[in-house]
């Protein structure tokens, strides 16, 4: 079943448009990476699906209802939660507060505070302590965990491995699988080809605001990515 | 002992205009609104007690009980159905939004309630006063304002880092844009934000009513009070909030003790100075 579906999404900046005509779709439950350079309109896409940018109404449809043009505090009660690019935690709310504040949009479903902990045991340990104190990776744990708080369908994770080390890249990716098994559609945005394609079942490849390559992660060779990645 | 005399009442009369100031402090804190209409918003609350207390003979202290709900919730329409529309446009909207209200306010008061100006009769209140040592007595009165400043600066700082809703006021104020990503609706917040503030500033209003004359065009001195108090004290924080409404307080009573014509001037220099040595005040909040 489709979960998230675009049609022809344009966004633009003032005068600049940034993405041209974006058709895709995420399944329920579906893993789904969105690779792309730097400025391919990767961030944009995301910042247009959950809110963040002005879009037609038709534009973006989410379970079958068109939510383009939504804010972005009605899509969280909707069930599409983002984690934004830099984490952008609140610096003067400790851990858990960060945490709690994610599920702000009282949706149920299985995740809370005890499932998080258990998810990321080393939140425990420190959630009484401001959030931004933390180490980069244990911040992006933060960040998803107080996505996951909203119980969303789809999670929409914008560069989570920006700026940590590649071991500390591999830990939370662990956590996603976890994810996963709730019946949640994970989205990552990510430049890293290699770890976009072993993570997610799917493919979107960005160039200049345009899709230049999709398909299955499995049935393309790597080498076709890094083609269209680079826009060649 | 007279010097000990002045710096207890400047100490006193600055706890007033520490209460002034939360309201103020507050909002700015959360949303980075400028409400220039603040003044008027005390002078407002003063009038609909001295209007309770004509109209129902209620005692002036009692009237808060009224005041407090009645300002609370004008604060939450004035936030939802006007300032929330000026924000997120940059400094000057709110700045000329509220300086319109404010001159709307003083004219629908003067409107009501004449030019003339008023005071709110507490009787015996008034003159007891407490000996604390011999030659040295403080008023009844001005020790309430104080335990009431102390009292709602602590419930306000209480609710904002105790509280869900204090922690979701603290992350609407750090990042707006990702609390609408957790599902918050700032425009709600930022009303129940201003709502507090009224609430506090009604507060204000009536023990001010009960403390100084007042008129319907006393709200612009009310909020340079505020103002200075919110600066020195240092932007954003309330417990700094207190302590600069005390300095503004201290400075006044001092230069009146001088000469009566000073103490006006001397809280203001008393501010300009602060601004000089320490421009983000005495207690500059850690995030900023």
């Amino acid at each position: 079943m489709t979960l998230l579906s675009t049609h022809d999404l344009t966004a633009h900046y003032g005068d600049f448009q940034a993405l041209f005509g974006i058709d895709l779709d995420v399944k329920a439950g579906e893993a789904v990476a969105l690779v792309g350079a730097n400025g391919a309109g990767k961030s944009t896409l995301l910042r247009a699906l959950c809110g963040q940018l002005p879009v037609g109404s038709d534009q973006v449809h989410f379970d079958g209802q068109p939510v383009g043009g939504l804010r972005a505090d009605r899509l969280v009660r909707l069930g599409l939660a983002m984690v934004p690019e830099g984490r952008r935690l609140f610096p003067s709310l400790t851990v858990e507060e960060n945490l709690v504040m994610g599920a702000a949009s009282k949706r149920p479903g299985p995740w809370n505070l005890k499932r998080i902990y258990d998810l990321f045991p080393v939140l425990k340990e420190r959630r009484k302590v401001g959030a931004t104190s933390l180490s980069g990776g244990q911040q992006q744990m933060v960040a998803i965990g107080r996505g996951l708080m909203s119980n969303p369908r789809l999670i929409l994770c914008d560069e989570i491995s920006l700026g940590l080390a590649p071991v500390i890249v591999k830990d939370v990716y662990a956590a996603l699988p976890a994810v996963m098994a709730e019946g949640t559609a994970v989205v990552v945005v990510e430049q890293d080809i290699g770890q976009a394609t072993r993570f997610a079942e799917r493919f979107y490849c960005l160039c200049e605001g345009r899709v230049v390559l999709s398909g299955r992660c499995d049935a393309v060779d790597r080498d076709a990515i890094r083609q269209a990645y680079f826009g060649l | 002992m007279d010097w000990i005399n002045v710096i207890i009442q400047g100490v006193l009369i600055g706890a007033l205009y520490a209460l002034f100031a939360a309201g103020l402090s507050l909002v700015f804190g959360v949303m980075r609104l400028v409400n220039l209409a603040h003044g008027d918003l005390i002078v407002m609350a003063a009038f609909l007690a001295f209007a309770l207390v004509k109209a129902l003979g209620l005692h002036p202290l009692v009237t808060i009980v009224f005041v407090v709900p009645i300002m609370a919730a004008f604060g939450y329409g004035l936030q939802r159905l006007l300032l929330n529309h000026t924000l997120g446009k940059g400094l000057l909207p709110p700045l000329l939004v509220s300086f319109g209200l404010s001159i709307i306010l003083q004219n629908i008061l003067m409107e009501v309630f004449s030019a003339n100006t008023q005071r709110l009769q507490l009787g015996a209140l008034e003159v007891s006063s407490l000996e604390i040592a011999p030659g040295l007595s403080v008023g009844w009165y001005p020790l309430l304002v104080l335990a009431a400043a102390v009292l709602f600066i602590g419930l306000i700082q209480a609710l904002l880092y105790r509280t869900r809703l204090g922690a979701a006021l603290r992350a609407t104020s750090d990042d707006l844009d990702t609390t609408r990503l957790m599902g918050l609706d700032s425009r709600h917040l930022f009303a129940v934000a201003t709502a507090l503030a009224l609430a506090i500033t009604a507060i204000a209003g009536v023990l001010m009513a009960a403390k100084t004359n007042f008129d319907p065009m006393s709200g612009p001195s009310r909020l340079v009070y505020a103002y200075e108090a919110v600066i020195v004290g240092g932007m954003g924080s309330l417990w700094g909030t207190l302590a600069g409404g005390m300095v503004i307080g201290v400075a006044q009573a001092i230069g009146g003790s001088i000469d009566p014509g000073w103490q006006i001037l001397a809280g203001h220099m008393a501010f300009l100075v602060v601004l000089m040595v320490a421009p983000r005040g005495l207690f500059p909040s850690s995030v900023s």
